[in-house]
């Protein structure tokens, strides 16, 4: 039996198609996936991200055990309101998850985790917690009383759209820069998102989310499926959990060392197996040169040994295929490189791990 | 509802075959199989004068979110590939039953008379 959202009846009433993602039914599209790609670079589309778990923190030991927790250095946050992506790892440095956490009061932080790692993420937390005899509540706001729905609402306009369906939260939220958060009542307004583009993730009451969604559809925000939010985090350069990087791949060889403080004397669970690792492969981009399509698992030929592509796709935005990739060390931006797609080496051109932002390639 | 000319024969692989008059066949894919496919960004055709065998793969279909392998309905040899359908996969979309991909001369022109009529294949498509 699948998990469903709030927005289910939401979503098969706009015809959407829908699949099995990680035990939840989802939508994958509600018609053209490119033109609600397009939609969120050139205009604005939303997104049913409510299978994403908040997660709440509250105690007086919330920094201390974050500090811990995570290899990005919560030290960071030092305004209410502020946000930080991070890697939560294993002893191992392993990737259990990446999360954002937002820094509200020094004894209560919200975090957001993936869907399909939830249960093991919290059970994890609630572990740590216990070892190591912190003053932290840790509760899930997915599922049961109290839960929240999410909705992703991106693209150039979507700050106005917003507004013009949630007059409330304006004062509060159109001076957030990227990465903030602010509460109006039962509102959370994030300048966060996986599209590469500016917008709000919206978290709210469950049972207020599907009024929402149609008074967004109805001032003209175009609803996407997570077809779409795939390709526009892929163009964005934006790891995707289980994909790109997993409990076996160091945060290091998955583009994420810009978010792993290593630096300073704060222990975290896993710097000791990063430290002694240290970083063995590259996490670059891919052009495909030659028609076809790249895609996970396929096997990247370069002068310095094989690499393998770990997300693929075709971009609409450069209207050629791109791809994100683990390669050996010495391969550098600009070579030319080879992909095994069904036997055939195909050429492809190795570029830094982003392709487009803000309605724009940047390649 | 996806759309099942009832003038066509059909693969339960999702691919469509119409008889011509000078005793090749032409093969697409389904309406229902772009549908679920989503947009295509990728097609891959067969070399002209290569022989297939029943069932096996013959072309590939990639849309944004997978690739898919098209395969022979029927053992032939092919005759003519649709390279506008791999210059703009999107017409595939667009009618699936307007943009072939390749034509074949059958071994054996009575296995297209085996394959699915319309309504079967409405039914494999309605359990798909």
């Amino acid at each position: 039996m699948l998990k469903q959202t709030v927005l289910n009846a939401a979503h098969r009433a706009l015809g959407a198609r829908m699949v099995d993602f990680g035990g939840w039914d989802m939508p994958v599209n509600y018609g053209s996936q490119i033109e609600e790609h397009h939609a969120v670079r050139k205009d604005c589309g939303m997104f049913d991200v409510s299978h994403m778990c908040p997660v709440d923190l509250v105690g007086a030991d919330c920094r201390p055990f974050l500090s811990r927790l995570v290899a990005n250095d919560v030290a960071k946050l030092t305004v209410s309101g502020k946000a930080l992506y991070a890697a939560m790892l294993n002893e191992a440095g392993g990737v259990i998850d990446d999360l954002i956490i937002y820094f509200l009061t020094d004894t209560r932080f919200r975090l957001v985790v993936n869907a399909g790692t939830a249960d093991k993420d919290l059970a994890w937390m609630q572990a740590k917690a216990a070892e190591w005899k912190m003053d932290v509540s840790i509760t899930q706001r997915r599922d049961g009383a109290g839960n929240l729905a999410i909705i992703a609402v991106q693209g150039p306009n979507a700050r106005a759209k917003v507004w013009q369906v949630l007059p409330q939260v304006k004062a509060a939220s159109e001076g957030l820069k990227p990465f903030f958060a602010a509460e109006v009542d039962q509102y959370f307004i994030a300048s966060t998102g996986y599209t590469g583009e500016d917008g709000y993730e919206i978290m709210l009451p469950a049972g207020e989310a599907e009024a929402v969604w149609n008074a967004l559809k109805a001032a003209g925000v175009a609803p996407c499926g997570l077809g779409a939010r795939d390709t526009l985090r892929l163009e964005a350069g934006m790891n995707l959990y289980g994909q790109d990087m997993d409990e076996t791949v160091s945060p290091l060889d998955a583009g994420l060392a810009w978010t792993v403080a290593m630096k300073d004397a704060r222990d975290f669970v896993g710097k000791a197996a990063l430290t002694v690792n240290g970083q063995q492969k590259q996490f670059l981009g891919l052009i495909l040169l030659d028609k076809g399509v790249l895609r996970g698992h396929q096997k990247v030929v370069t002068a310095h040994g094989d690499g393998e592509i770990t997300s693929g796709s075709f971009s609409p935005t450069l209207q050629q295929s791109i791809a994100l990739a683990r390669l050996p060390l010495g391969v550098a931006i600009g070579d030319q490189v080879e992909v095994d797609i069904r036997g055939k080496l195909l050429k492809a051109r190795v570029t830094k791990p982003v392709f487009a932002r803000n309605g724009k390639a940047v390649i | 509802m996806s759309n099942v000319p009832s003038n066509l024969k059909y693969a339960a692989s999702h691919e469509w075959v119409l008889k011509n008059a000078d005793g090749t066949v032409t093969v697409g894919i389904s309406d229902h199989a772009q549908e679920a496919l989503g947009d295509l960004v990728f097609v891959e055709l067969p070399e002209v004068g290569a022989h297939y065998d029943a069932e096996k793969e013959i072309a590939v279909v990639e849309s944004v979110k997978a690739a898919a392998d098209v395969y022979a309905p029927i053992a032939g040899t092919v005759t003519e590939v649709n390279q506008a359908a791999v210059d703009a996969p999107e017409s595939v979309n667009a009618d699936a039953y307007a943009a072939w991909l390749f034509k074949m001369t059958p071994d054996n022109i009575a296995d297209v008379d085996a394959l699915l009529d319309a309504a079967a294949y409405q039914a494999v498509a309605d359990a798909a």
